[in-house]
């Protein structure tokens, strides 16, 4: 082989190898790390993994928000208004957390269905709905529609 | 009356966008030098048309304009005036106004500053931007006006967003946009070097400073974004991997390669090919990060855009600008001519390394950033990745990337001396292995051998930046005759930022402390040796909004501290809450206090946090940006074209 050559061969391979770890790091790194979306309804039918880190979101439900006294934690419902999850979360809340308000919540499923959030995120609008939550309200309107016709 | 003459300007730029990139493509190709000499002026009076649109924006804004759509869904009569001025670009329509203008201050400046090109290679270079320049213009004519009349007028405007009432925010997206639509330069030249079949290393000198110019406005952009959303937005977080930041971060690392690959091209001739594809996917990726930023395919803070037309509009104006580069790189690349040959230990080694790591972080960005919202695109799920992934595709990459930086610029061009470079950074070494085993001994923290490791890299990277001054001092006190180039100099400062920029990360990363906590007024909490006293929670009144106000005292080691006032304030006009964190600032540390929720009896959740080195992850931005200000402004830009030419083709007889 000529040196030019050479060099080329040395390059192109320097470039593959480093293409090739980073691919791998890169997709075992994503597959470690999807974080998964769920709505409380598909949670009850047992989508979600118990233990694994997921997202879920829905509103506040009305009146159920509760203060431990003297500690950050505080337990809620999250609804979609077809299924409910209740979630127990230690730590400050969002501004615009309120009963009613569509939140997103991130956290882990225990086994006695209790859902245990390290995050709490509500948007800075105050008439904002997370397009999941909107979509999943929408759904089962139409699904209670649907059901009380016949 | 007035708005409509905004409405007018924007069309008569429309039709001059038009004019021309027809008289500087077609022109150039023609040979024709009457249609090259109106390429020039068409495109500054294009350039002044915006900057008169955006005049008019700016002008209803502050007489307070309710009539005028835009106007009244982003103003108030209480807003103080310079946010009337800053609303401007605080949502969609204006923002693009604001994209557009910045383009015309780049159009007018290249207008000025390529009298020393040749005719037709100019004509090319405005011809491409006044076609970027017609894409946008049309999009914003077509899909968002921004001087929509609403009849009958509003009585009060609805408010500027709380957020976005910031000093940092106000300029935070100009100096984006300067950066992003400064890749549009180095696009257009390369578009323009294709068209003409000639790229070499006089063309890199060219598109140097320019690109140069464009990332430091970049990388100040994202230093205030970041430094923006550590104080008003993230509860002390300054970089949450949200595919908002993603958005501008991998236009950054394809711009850092770009910069660094052209200065192989201008000083070896070699990389040609390369450094033209960076030049097109930086800019399609500051394309794209217009698209996800406005399109809101993104529900974040910065998406303003709910209408799916103009979304598909921006997705087929990207489709056509990097379909059309790219067609046109694939049919002129092969024909152009191979730089000079290198071994394998010399600096174009060094530097094509450097470009393969920073493109390997920009699509490990890019991968985490698209996939999620293909995937729900294509109705597979709805999913995220977040930091976890980012961080741990990025501290691999980034640990042999910064070992590089420290080598790079010692090693020769084209046959590099493996000896010769150990001797120089010998005591830079020594430093970097000093600083981490310290580092390793002293610290007993969770991540100690993550911090060790920062440590050392930082140190590593900081005193291999400092050799090129130091041993330019030592020579000019010994009276001998010594020089360091601006270039150079520029180099040194932005790696030094890198330095600092790690050791922050670093630093704050692992020895940070951050706790949630209840307290009652009198109630006196510990916070990594800081004694803070909650004094109590008082109504505060301010231009347009209400606040409630806490007051802590704080002391160190029995030293006071002064007191911080942590605020939750209330915009009535949106009935928005924001929350204003109380930071006690050093260069050494920050005290962050932020107010949670009011509980019971008088009780408040807060957060306290000690951040040490945070300042730094800006302050290494600054440098970096400095450094592109040292290396743009080098003697050898500023010369006459003749001295440029010659001197470049003996760069291509000795490659």
């Amino acid at each position: 082989m000529t040196p030019a050559r050479y060099r080329r061969l040395f390059a192109v391979l320097f470039v593959l190898a480093g293409v090739g770890v980073a691919t791998v790091l890169g997709l075992t790194a994503f597959r470690k790390n999807i974080l998964y979306y769920y709505t409380p309804a598909q949670v009850a039918s047992g989508a979600a993994e118990p233990g694994r880190p997921f997202r879920m979101g829905g509103l506040v439900a009305m009146g159920s928000v509760q203060h431990v006294p003297d500690s950050l934690t505080v337990h809620f419902v999250l609804t979609d208004m077809q299924k409910s999850v209740p979630i127990t979360y230690t730590g400050i809340l969002p501004d615009l957390f309120r009963e009613g308000q569509g939140i997103v919540v991130h956290g882990v499923l225990g086994d006695d269905g209790r859902f245990t959030a390290d995050e709490v995120l509500a948007k800075h609008d105050q008439k904002y709905m997370p397009p999941e939550v909107a979509a999943a309200i929408k759904k089962a309107q139409q699904q209670e529609a649907a059901t009380s016709k016949p | 009356m007035i708005p409509e003459l905004g409405h007018l300007a924007l069309i008569l730029a429309l039709c001059l966008a038009a004019l021309q990139a027809w008289f500087g493509i077609v022109g150039a190709q023609r040979g024709d030098a009457v249609w090259m000499a109106a390429v020039r002026p068409a495109a500054m009076v294009q350039s002044l048309f915006v900057l008169a649109a955006f005049a008019v924006l700016a002008y209803s804004f502050l007489i307070s304009d309710f009539s005028v759509q835009y106007v009244a869904e982003n103003s108030n009569v209480l807003l103080p005036w310079p946010y009337k001025i800053t609303a401007v670009w605080g949502a969609h329509e204006g923002s693009l106004l604001l994209w557009v203008s910045v383009l015309g201050l780049w159009t007018l400046a290249v207008s000025f500053f390529s009298r020393h090109l040749p005719q037709e290679f100019a004509a090319r270079v405005l011809g491409v931007m006044g076609l970027v320049s017609l894409g946008f213009l049309l999009f914003m004519l077509t899909t968002s006006d921004p001087f929509t009349r609403l009849l009958p007028a509003a009585e009060q405007g609805r408010d500027l967003n709380p957020i976005l009432q910031d000093p940092a925010m106000a300029i935070h997206p100009p100096m984006l946009y300067t950066g992003y639509v400064g890749f549009s330069v180095a696009f257009a030249f390369a578009v323009a070097a294709l068209l003409g079949g000639r790229m070499d290393a006089v063309w890199a000198r060219w598109s140097r400073p320019w690109t140069l110019i464009a990332w430091l406005f970049l990388t100040f952009g994202i230093t205030l974004g970041s430094w923006w959303s550590y104080y008003e937005l993230g509860w002390g977080g300054w970089w949450f991997w949200d595919p908002v930041e993603n958005a501008s971060f991998m236009p950054w690392l394809v711009g850092t390669a770009l910069v660094h690959s052209l200065a192989v091209t201008e000083k070896r001739g070699a990389f040609k090919n390369w450094t033209a594809l960076l030049a097109i996917a930086a800019f399609s990726l500051s394309l794209l990060g217009t698209f996800l930023v406005r399109s809101g395919v993104l529900i974040s803070v910065h998406s303003f855009a709910s209408d799916p037309k103009r979304g598909i509009f921006i997705l087929g104006m990207i489709g056509v600008f990097v379909g059309a580069a790219l067609t046109l790189y694939a049919w002129r690349a092969p024909t152009l001519v191979r730089g000079g040959s290198f071994q394998p230990f010399s600096r174009e080694t060094l530097l094509l390394l450097n470009n393969i790591f920073l493109v390997v972080a920009a699509a490990s960005v890019l991968l985490g950033t698209l996939y999620p919202l293909l995937m729900d695109a294509f109705g597979l799920g709805q999913l995220s990745v977040g930091p976890p992934y980012f961080d741990s595709v990025f501290i691999p990459v980034m640990l042999p990337f910064f070992i590089l930086i420290g080598i790079g610029p010692f090693v020769r061009w084209k046959h590099g001396d493996v000896s010769l470079t150990t001797r120089t950074l010998r005591m830079a070494g020594i430093a970097a292995l000093l600083a981490g085993a310290v580092s390793l001994v002293l610290v007993h923290a969770e991540d100690g051998l993550m911090l060790a490791a920062g440590v050392l890299l930082a140190a590593w990277t900081g005193s291999s930046a400092l050799v090129e001054p130091w041993n330019w001092w030592r020579r000019r006190r010994e009276g001998r005759h010594g020089s360091l180039s601006r270039a150079t100099l520029g180099m040194c400062a932005a790696h030094f930022g890198a330095a600092l920029l790690v050791l922050g990360i670093s630093v704050t990363s692992v020895l940070g402390v951050e706790q949630d906590l209840v307290v009652k007024p009198g109630q006196t909490v510990e916070v990594a040796g800081y004694k803070f006293d909650f004094v109590g929670v008082q109504d505060v009144q301010g231009p347009n909004y209400t606040a409630r106000q806490g007051t802590f005292q704080v002391s160190h080691k029995g030293r006071d501290l002064g007191s911080m006032s942590p605020e939750k304030r209330e915009f009535a006009s949106i009935g928005n809450e924001t929350t204003e964190a109380a930071i006690d600032p050093g260069l050494f540390r920050d005290l962050y206090v932020a107010l949670g929720n009011p509980l019971d009896a008088g009780a408040w959740s807060v957060r306290i946090q000690y951040k040490p080195l945070v300042r730094f992850i800006w302050l290494g931005g600054l440098f970096m940006m400095l450094g592109g200000l040292l290396a743009a402004s080098d003697r050898r830009y500023r010369r006459g074209a003749r001295a440029e030419i010659a001197e470049a083709a003996m760069v291509s007889e000795r490659a």
